[in-house]
C-alpha cells in the first residue's frame, strides 16, 4: 500500500474525492455542488477521518459515495436522525447532511423540523431541484403549482413549501441560500455554514437537466442575474441590479418590503435597509421574495448562534457526574429502597 | 396455638395473594409498591402484577378507571402473581365490581364503606348496595369506613379535605402491613423524603399509615383474628434488593456496555406505553455513560441509534408493538450495513393501538420476520423481571460480537413486575470487549471475520479507514456498491449464515423442569415462565410425565432444540398470542407443536396451563 505523507493542510480538492465513478446525469447541478464541497474542505484542511457525510435517498443522496471521507447513505428522509445519533455519539466529528427537496421536505420533513429546532451541530445542504429525479420525474413538495409530471399529468394542484421559510419556522439559527452554478458564492456560503456552530441550513437551487431543466432560469440566467438576484451580506445595504441602483426598503406604513430605484421618486441610499443576519423578522421577509416583483435573496440570510444540542446534552451529562472515568456500577445496583442480606 | 383477648395469635401462611384496587387517582400503584418493598425486606419471595388503565385519570368512580396492584408473596418459591386473590382491598364500588371475580371463595375482602355512596354505586353499575344485599356472603368481609378513619387520623396535619382524602391509601396500607406483620419503617422514611417539600402532606400520610396499622392492633380487629405470619423464603445467601423488569434491562444494558468495553450508550426512544419507563430510568443514569435522547418519533429514535452505532457507541432503542412497526425500515438498514443495535420491545396487546397497558406476546412474528426482504437478526426474550438483567447483557454481547441488531422481547407485565434479586458480583460477570478496527492494511468495510462472519467495526475518527456504507447492496469482496446478481445471492446467504451461526455461540437448550425426554414438553418463552413452571410442577407432583422447556433464544434457536423436541411425544406451547411460537417451531422442525393461546391482556393462570396439560397427558 502507499503511505500517505501529506498533512491535512496540504490536501487538495481532488483529495476529497473517492475512487468511485460519479454517476449523476451529464450536466447535473450536483457536480457543481460536489466540486464546491471539495473546495471548501480543502480550504479548511478538513481531516478526512473526522468528516462524515450522511444522506437519505435520492440523487443528492449519492453524495457520500463520491467523498473520500466517512460516509453513510441511509434511508429516505432519515439522514437528520442518523446524523443526530452520530453527533451524540461523537461530538468531535464534523457531520454534513446532504439531502434533497423530496428527501428533506417530504418524507423527511418531520426530521428536518426537529433537527433544526434542536440545533444539532450539522451542515445540512438541501439540493432543491423541485422534482423527484431518481424516481423519474414526479413533482415534489417544492414544485410550483401546476407542475406537469408523470404523477400530475394535468398539473399539480397543491402549493409548494419554501425550504428556507420552513427552516426559519422550524427555528433554524443559520439559513442560507445559493445556486449550483454560482461557484464562488456557493463556496462562500458553505464556508459560513461550516463555521456556524449548530444546525446550518443551506438551500442550493440545483438544476435537474433531465426532468426539470431550466426550472430556475428566471433568476439564474447569467444575463439577467444582476436584476433577479440580491446577494445579501451582513451590514451591507440590500442593493442589487446591474447598475447597483435598486434596493429593498420597508414600504412606508406597511410591514412589507418594496423595491426602490435610487434617485427615482426621491429614494436615497439611506432609505435602503441594511442586511442584519441576526434579525429573524427580516430573514422571514427575505426568504419570501420571488421574481418577477422581487429578486431572489441569496447568501447568509439568517445567522444567530445558540448553544448546540449535543453541547448542551453533554453539559447535562457532566452535571450529572459523567466523567471519562468509570463510576462504579455497584453503587447503582445497591438500592435506595433498601437491601437485605440473607446468610 | 395460644390466644389472648388483647392480642390474638397470628396464623401462619405459606403464601398470600393481595390485590389493592381502587380508582386510578387513589394511589393503588404506590400502595402496592410500598407493600412490595416492605414484603421484600421481610424476606419473602414475591411477584407483583400492576394492572392499570390506559387513561391517566379516567372519570372517578367508573369501572374503566379502576387501577389495581397485585402481589403474591410467600415462604416458598413464588413465580406468578397468583391465580386467585386471597385478600382484596377495594377502595370503591367500581373496584369491587371489577375485581371481586378474582377473589377466592372464603377470601378476605376489605372495603372502604365510606366510598360506597349512592352516586359511586350507580357509577359502578350496582343496582343494590352489595354490602347489604348478601351477595358478599361467600367472603370474609371487613367493612371499614376507611375514608372517615383516615380523615380523623389526619385532622391535625392541616390538610385540606381533598388532600386528606388522598391519604386513604396509606391507611389501607398500614392495615395490611399490620395484617401480615410487616415493618413500615422504610415507608415512613420514603414518605418523609418524597414529601420533603410539603411536610404537612408527609405528616398526613404518616398519620394515616400509623392509624391503619394501629387499627389492626386494637380490639376492634380481634374478631377477624390476629393477622398472619409468612415465613421468610429459603434463598441463596447474598445481598438482595427488589428490581423491576425495566430496571433490570436498564442495568443489564449498562453492565453489557461495560463488558463490551464501550464508553457510551446512546439510548433513544419515543414516548410509548409501556416502554417509556426504560427511557425514564436511563435518563437518570447519565453519570454512568448513558446519553438519552427523546426523539421526534419512533423512526428517528432508532435512526439516532443506528447513527450512534456507526460512530462507535452502543445504540439502544426501546418501544412497544406499534413503534416496532415504525422501526422496521431502519432495522433493515442496520441489517444491511451490519451495525450493532439493541431494540427492546415491551410487547402489548394489539393490533394497532390495541390495549396499551396490557401484556401480550404477539410481536414474535414481527421480531423474527417483520421486515422487507430476507432480513435476519437475533431475537431474545426475557422470562422474568430478574432474567431481564441477564438477557440485556446477552443482547449487547450478540449485537457487538456479530455486528447485528438484536431484538429483546419484554412485555407490559415484565416492564412493571418486580422481584427480589440477588445483587451479582460485577467482577464475575462476563467480559466481551469490542475490538474496533484501526489497521488500514487490507481494510474494507465488509471484510468478514471467518468465524463469526461479522464485519469490522470501523469508527469515524479512525485515520485511514474512511469508507462509505449504506443500504445499497455491497460487493462481498470490496464493500463497494454492487448490482451483480450472484453477489447479491452471496451476500443474502452471508447475512443469513451470520445469524444462524450465533447458534454455535449460545448455550444448548436446557430443561427448566423435568426430564429431557418423555411424553409431554411444555415449551414457553417470555413472561409465561412462572405460570408454566408451576403448572408443570403441579402435574409432575400428580405423576404426569411432563417437562418444561423455556426458550430465551428465538432467533436463532439453540442448536439442540430440534433433537430435544423430537424426544417428546407431544408438545404444548402456551403463549399470550394466537400461536406464534407454535407456528415457528412447526415451520422450523416439523414437530407436532400444539398451541395454547390466551389473548386477554392478562397473564396465564397456573390453572389454565394445568388444565391443558391434563388434556394432553
Amino acid at each position: 500500500m502507499t503511505v500517505t505523507t501529506i498533512t491535512d493542510a496540504e490536501l487538495q480538492p481532488k483529495d476529497y474525492a473517492s475512487d468511485q465513478e460519479v454517476r449523476w446525469c451529464p450536466g447535473c447541478g450536483d457536480y457543481a455542488i460536489l466540486k464546491a464541497v471539495h473546495k471548501v474542505l480543502a480550504e479548511l484542511g478538513a481531516p478526512r477521518e473526522r468528516t462524515v457525510f450522511v444522506s437519505g435517498i435520492g440523487c443528492a443522496a449519492r453524495f457520500p459515495y463520491y467523498m473520500s471521507t466517512y460516509g453513510f447513505h441511509t434511508i429516505h428522509g432519515r439522514a437528520p436522525a442518523i446524523a443526530t445519533g452520530i453527533k451524540l455519539a461523537n461530538p468531535e466529528l464534523d457531520v454534513w447532511v446532504m439531502t434533497g427537496d423530496g428527501d428533506g421536505l417530504s418524507i423527511g420533513g418531520n426530521h428536518m423540523l426537529h433537527v433544526l429546532r434542536r440545533n444539532v451541530d450539522l451542515q445540512i445542504v438541501l439540493f432543491n431541484n423541485e422534482i423527484y429525479g431518481l424516481t423519474k420525474g414526479q413533482y415534489s413538495p417544492t414544485s410550483r403549482r401546476g407542475t406537469k409530471s408523470p404523477s400530475t399529468p394535468q398539473g399539480s394542484v397543491d402549493y409548494p413549501v419554501s425550504a428556507c421559510a420552513f427552516a426559519l419556522g422550524a427555528g433554524a439559527r443559520f439559513v442560507a441560500r445559493s445556486i449550483d452554478t454560482l461557484q464562488p458564492h456557493l463556496v462562500g456560503v458553505l464556508r459560513r455554514a461550516h463555521a456556524h456552530r449548530g444546525a446550518s441550513f443551506v438551500e442550493v437551487f440545483q438544476n435537474c437537466v433531465v426532468f426539470n431543466d431550466g426550472a430556475f432560469d428566471g433568476f439564474t440566467a447569467k444575463d439577467g442575474a444582476a436584476d433577479t438576484q440580491i446577494h445579501v451580506e451582513h451590514g451591507n445595504p440590500l442593493i442589487f441590479g446591474a447598475r447597483k441602483d435598486r434596493g429593498l426598503r420597508l414600504r412606508p406604513g406597511k410591514l412589507e418590503l418594496e423595491v426602490v430605484t435610487l434617485g427615482e421618486g426621491g429614494a436615497t441610499p439611506d432609505d435602503v435597509l441594511r442586511h442584519d443576519e441576526t434579525n429573524r423578522a427580516l430573514a422571514h421577509m427575505l426568504v419570501e421574495l420571488e421574481p418577477p416583483a422581487f429578486p431572489v435573496a441569496l447568501g447568509v440570510i439568517y445567522c444567530n448562534p445558540a448553544p448546540s444540542f449535543e453541547t448542551e446534552t453533554y453539559a447535562q451529562a457532566r452535571a450529572a457526574g459523567a466523567t471519562r472515568g468509570t463510576p462504579d456500577l455497584a453503587e447503582l445496583l445497591t438500592s435506595k429502597e433498601g437491601t437485605w442480606t440473607v446468610t | 396455638m395460644s390466644t389472648s383477648l388483647t392480642s390474638p395469635a397470628r396464623e401462619s401462611r405459606d403464601s398470600v395473594v393481595i390485590r389493592f384496587a381502587g380508582d386510578s387517582g387513589d394511589g393503588m400503584q404506590v400502595t402496592g409498591g410500598r407493600f412490595t418493598v416492605e414484603t421484600a425486606l421481610a424476606g419473602n419471595d414475591l411477584t407483583t402484577f400492576p394492572d392499570y388503565p390506559a387513561e391517566i385519570r379516567a372519570p372517578a368512580g367508573t369501572t374503566y378507571g379502576v387501577s389495581a396492584f397485585q402481589i403474591h408473596f410467600g415462604a416458598v418459591d413464588v413465580m406468578t402473581p397468583g391465580d386467585q386473590v386471597d385478600v382484596l382491598v377495594a377502595m370503591n364500588p367500581a373496584a369491587l365490581k371489577v375485581d371481586l371475580k378474582d377473589l377466592r371463595i372464603g377470601g378476605t375482602l376489605v372495603v372502604d364503606t365510606g366510598a360506597f355512596s349512592e352516586r359511586n354505586l350507580t357509577k359502578a353499575g350496582f343496582k343494590a348496595n352489595p354490602l347489604d344485599d348478601g351477595s358478599l356472603a361467600p367472603y370474609q368481609v371487613l367493612k371499614l369506613d376507611i375514608t372517615k378513619l383516615t380523615l380523623d387520623a389526619v385532622k391535625d396535619s392541616g390538610l385540606h379535605t381533598r388532600e386528606a382524602h388522598r391519604c386513604r391509601n396509606m391507611w389501607a396500607l398500614g392495615l395490611m402491613l399490620w395484617m401480615y406483620g410487616r415493618d413500615r419503617d422504610a415507608t415512613l422514611a420514603w414518605l418523609k423524603q418524597k414529601f420533603a417539600g410539603r411536610p404537612e402532606i408527609a405528616q398526613g400520610n404518616v398519620a394515616a399509615l400509623n392509624a391503619g396499622h394501629a387499627y389492626g392492633e386494637t380490639a376492634e380487629m380481634s374478631e377477624y383474628g390476629g393477622g398472619y405470619t409468612v415465613r421468610r423464603a429459603p434463598v441463596t445467601p447474598g445481598v438482595y434488593r427488589t428490581m423491576s423488569g425495566t430496571e433490570a434491562i436498564a442495568w443489564g444494558l449498562l453492565v453489557g456496555m461495560r463488558a463490551a468495553g464501550l464508553e457510551k450508550m446512546i439510548f433513544a426512544g419515543y414516548p410509548i406505553t409501556p416502554a417509556s419507563l426504560l427511557l425514564h430510568t436511563l435518563a437518570n443514569l447519565k453519570r454512568y455513560g448513558v446519553i438519552t435522547f427523546q426523539a421526534e418519533d419512533e423512526i428517528a429514535a432508532i435512526g439516532a441509534c443506528v447513527g450512534a452505532a456507526y460512530a462507535g457507541a452502543l445504540g439502544v432503542t426501546s418501544t412497544s408493538g406499534p413503534g416496532m412497526a415504525l422501526k422496521t425500515e431502519m432495522l433493515g438498514l442496520a441489517i444491511a450495513t451490519e451495525l450493532p443495535l439493541v431494540v427492546v420491545d415491551s410487547q402489548r396487546a394489539g393490533p394497532s393501538t390495541g390495549m396499551p397497558t396490557k401484556a401480550e406476546q404477539s410481536d414474535l412474528f414481527q421480531a423474527v420476520h417483520g421486515r422487507n426482504a430476507d432480513a435476519p437478526l437475533a431475537v431474545l426474550a426475557a422470562a422474568t423481571a430478574t432474567d431481564c438483567f441477564d438477557v440485556a447483557i446477552e443482547a449487547v454481547r450478540i449485537a457487538t460480537k456479530y455486528m447485528t441488531p438484536v431484538i429483546l422481547l419484554s412485555d407490559a407485565f415484565l416492564a412493571h413486575a418486580a422481584e427480589p434479586w440477588r445483587i451479582p458480583d460485577l467482577d464475575r460477570l462476563p467480559r466481551f470487549p469490542v475490538r474496533f478496527r484501526t489497521d488500514p492494511a487490507g481494510f474494507h468495510p465488509f471484510l468478514r471475520d471467518p468465524d463469526t462472519l461479522a464485519r469490522p467495526w470501523a469508527r469515524p475518527g479512525t485515520r485511514g479507514l474512511e469508507h462509505r456504507i449504506g443500504g445499497l447492496e455491497k460487493d462481498y469482496d470490496t464493500g463497494h456498491i454492487s448490482y451483480d446478481p450472484t453477489n447479491h445471492a452471496r451476500m443474502t446467504q452471508a447475512r443469513a449464515a451470520k445469524i444462524a451461526g450465533i447458534a454455535n455461540d449460545i448455550p444448548l437448550q436446557t430443561m427448566a423442569l423435568g426430564e429431557d425426554h418423555g411424553h409431554l414438553a411444555v415449551v414457553g418463552w417470555g413472561s409465561t415462565y412462572g405460570a408454566i413452571h408451576q403448572a408443570v410442577r403441579r402435574a409432575r407432583n400428580d405423576g404426569v410425565d411432563a417437562s418444561h422447556i423455556h426458550l430465551r433464544y428465538l432467533s436463532p434457536f439453540p442448536r439442540n432444540l430440534r433433537e430435544l423436541l423430537a424426544r417428546f411425544d407431544r408438545i404444548l406451547v402456551p403463549e399470550l398470542n394466537n400461536g406464534q411460537l407454535a407456528h415457528l417451531l412447526r415451520a422450523a422442525y416439523l414437530v407436532p407443536a400444539e398451541g395454547l393461546s390466551k389473548v386477554e391482556g392478562k397473564p396465564f393462570k397456573v390453572s389454565e396451563i394445568a388444565e391443558a396439560i391434563e388434556r394432553m397427558k
